[in-house]
């Protein structure tokens, strides 16, 4: 593709955003920086203001307050058709009394860009549906209006592509497919892509950063790994895969952070740790967790409880989900990778679980409902 | 083995359409009847009558049943002045109406969409007309356009018209009457096409580089065209039969008449049946026309 007009992605500043609708606060004084070139994912439950952020980059909603550079130049005030960003939209809200080549080749035509149909064409070469340009959108499939919808916003070369939740309306195994696409293209053109997710797994799997969002603020921001491996909140724990959680006095804080849990030592390592004194909260992701059928030795890198019992195993193909509840500590997960070296364990039985004291993350807030518990 | 299977199952499945044949055919009965009852019976006494010729016996009224095509060359001879009025008020009229509806229409349907009160007040406004008889109101507008009325006696006194304006019996009387007592078959399919538009495609526009004015006519309006459509169908096709509106009785003169007007003396005062049935005809024969090339032109079934 040798396009001459702007093929550059462009950094993204927002500098204190705030939204405020009658009644709430979507988006809550979001400071974010988005680096040229960049796969960058919003990722939230729904109504945590990640839909209305994105709008306010469109220039859909005006913020109440706060600034939104894009390559260094503010365009807060901009209008939507004055700012070089495209969006692929939820519902793809392509064109329905258009063909699929007009849809593409709209916004080149907008711009007065030579030969809009053949850059048209190409951009649905690219996507692999330049068989399809006369055809309506309506007599596609959703996969289909999807990949338009696509060529319709990366045809103009925009310095930032904006993507709201736009593989939410696919199949699971489609999606996986147009998730390798996406990321093959963004590649591929260089551009700056922000895509709006509250699939925790499609925004690790393609994003290089990801940032958490809840409540109309971002809870933690970094590369998958390290929000996976350390998740700073007990939301980001919880909503990016799943983690047990366990709540306790710090009794020791030097290398190694100890808490006491139920009479119980957990301890971690304070580089691991957001604090380190007072209450805290401690996780640890269910596949650092071990389970054995006797009691393993005391070890000081290792966090050990039981005995409990398994209350319930669930099948998940590559690996299984046990459910354990020790008495007076609580239930806790274990995945356990099918590849036949694990214990056979059946419901009901007694157990000891262990991790590594290095795979503790420590937490800078407690779960919501700890604080009045016990 | 295998044919004789086969023979067996086609009676097997040509039963089902056959059943539901038949009960398609009763559902549709009262319909047919209806229609050819109330309007091919009614289509073939006009057809005939316009055919007929002047009776023998010399009664006046009174006509015999012939092959009179000359009845036609007449009654285009005798009344092309007000065919051609006819549809040019209705062209007229049916232009000013959309411009006045459509913004109308528009408000209603896009603007006032998350205000349920307000969009439920301007609907109720629009068809309020509708509770009044359309006779008296066109009567209410005689009375404000007629030469001794306050208002035109008014904007006479103040300098708008000249002294010697007369208002009544014009064509802008006309025009105005009917565009008035037509905009609410103009706005309310307008307002529907409307009020369904996704306005995440408008949003897709502005997204896309088109201003706002580009984004109207390139989304907005061709997404409305069905109502725009029946809109003007609506309005045109009814206007070019009107009789009440430039009738000398309420806004017209003997200068603005229509065909409607002409069918009516004819029928009713001369007892020209033949004429009146050919000018009826080649009414509805035109309008059939074209309708069809419009309707075509604008490709709407592309819309739906």
């Amino acid at each position: 593709m040798s396009n001459s007009f702007v093929a550059q992605g462009q950094d993204l500043e927002l500098q204190g955003i705030r939204k405020e609708f009658p009644g709430f606060v979507a988006v809550n004084d979001l400071d974010l920086k988005i680096p040229a070139g960049e796969f960058f994912a919003l990722l939230g439950p729904s109504g945590c203001g990640k839909t209305t952020t994105l709008r306010m980059i469109a220039g859909l909603e005006s913020p109440s307050a706060g600034k939104i550079l894009l390559g260094g130049k503010d365009v807060t005030n901009t209008k939507p058709h004055e700012r070089p960003v495209n969006t692929v939209f939820q519902n793809y809200a392509l064109f329905p009394h258009m063909s699929v080549i007009e849809n593409v080749a709209f916004g080149l035509r907008q711009r007065k860009v030579d030969e809009p149909l053949k850059r048209a064409g190409e951009a649905l070469a690219m996507v692999e549906l330049e068989h399809l340009g006369e055809r309506k959108p309506q007599q596609l499939s959703g996969g289909q209006q999807q990949r338009v919808a696509l060529a319709r916003a990366m045809v103009n070369r925009p310095s930032l592509l904006l993507l709201d939740e736009p593989l939410g309306a696919l199949d699971l195994k489609l999606r996986r497919q147009m998730q390798i696409e996406l990321k093959a293209i963004q590649m591929e053109v260089g551009l700056t892509f922000l895509h709006v997710t509250h699939d925790q797994e499609e925004a690790m799997d393609m994003a290089d950063t990801v940032a958490v969002m809840n409540q109309g603020h971002i809870e933690q921001l970094g590369a998958p790994e390290a929000l996976y491996d350390r998740p700073k909140t007990a939301f980001v724990a919880k909503f990016l895969g799943q983690s047990n959680i366990f709540v306790g006095e710090v009794t020791e804080s030097n290398e190694v952070v100890s808490i006491s849990y139920n009479q119980t030592k957990l301890s971690a390592l304070a580089k691991r740790c957001e604090k380190s004194s007072g209450r805290i909260a401690f996780g640890v992701r269910p596949e650092k967790v071990q389970f054995h059928e006797d009691k393993p030795e005391d070890n000081p890198g290792l966090n050990i409880l039981g005995p409990g019992q398994i209350t319930d195993i669930r099948f998940t193909g590559v690996s299984n989900q046990y459910q354990i509840e020790i008495p007076k500590v609580g239930e806790i997960t274990v995945f356990a990778q099918n590849i036949g070296r694990s214990p056979v364990v059946e419901l009901g039985a007694t157990v000891w679980v262990s991790w590594k004291v290095e795979h503790t993350f420590g937490l800078s807030d407690l779960p919501s409902g700890t604080e009045i518990a016990e | 083995m295998a044919f004789v299977a086969f023979g067996q199952s086609t009676p097997q499945k040509q039963q089902g359409p056959t059943k539901s044949g038949r009960i398609a055919l009763v559902l549709l009965t009262p319909g047919l009847a209806y229609l050819g009852l109330f309007f091919i019976t009614p289509l073939i006494s006009l057809i005939t009558t316009s055919l007929k010729t002047a009776s023998a016996s010399g009664v006046i009224g009174r006509y015999d049943f012939a092959l009179e095509f000359g009845n036609y060359a007449f009654a285009i001879g005798q009344y092309a002045p007000q065919i051609f009025r006819s549809f040019a008020y209705a062209l007229i009229a049916t232009v000013v109406a959309l411009l006045i509806s459509y913004p109308i229409a528009y408000f209603i349907g896009v603007k006032a969409r998350n205000k349920p009160l307000l969009q439920g007040l301007l609907l109720t406004l629009v068809i309020a007309p509708f509770f009044i008889s359309f006779l008296l109101r066109t009567f209410a507008w005689k009375q404000i356009f007629s030469n001794d009325s306050f208002i035109v006696n008014l904007l006479k006194d103040i300098g708008i018209f000249g002294a010697d304006t007369n208002i009544i019996g014009t064509d802008f009387a006309v025009v105005f009457g009917l565009v008035y007592n037509f905009i609410p078959f103009m706005t309310l399919p307008i307002y529907a096409s409307l009020d369904r538009l996704d306005l995440r495609l408008v949003e897709a526009g502005g997204d896309l580089y088109a201003n706002p004015a580009t984004t109207f006519w390139k989304i907005t309006f061709p997404l409305s065209l069905p109502g725009v459509i029946s809109g003007t169908l609506l309005t045109f096709i009814p206007i070019s039969g009107d009789y009440v509106v430039a009738s000398r009785d309420f806004l017209g003169s003997s200068s603005t008449a229509m065909i409607g007007n002409v069918v009516e003396t004819n029928f009713l005062r001369i007892q020209d049946y033949p004429t009146a049935s050919a000018l009826s005809v080649m009414l509805m024969a035109t309008i059939v026309v074209l309708v069809s090339a419009y309707v075509r032109r604008s490709g709407t079934d592309d819309l739906l």
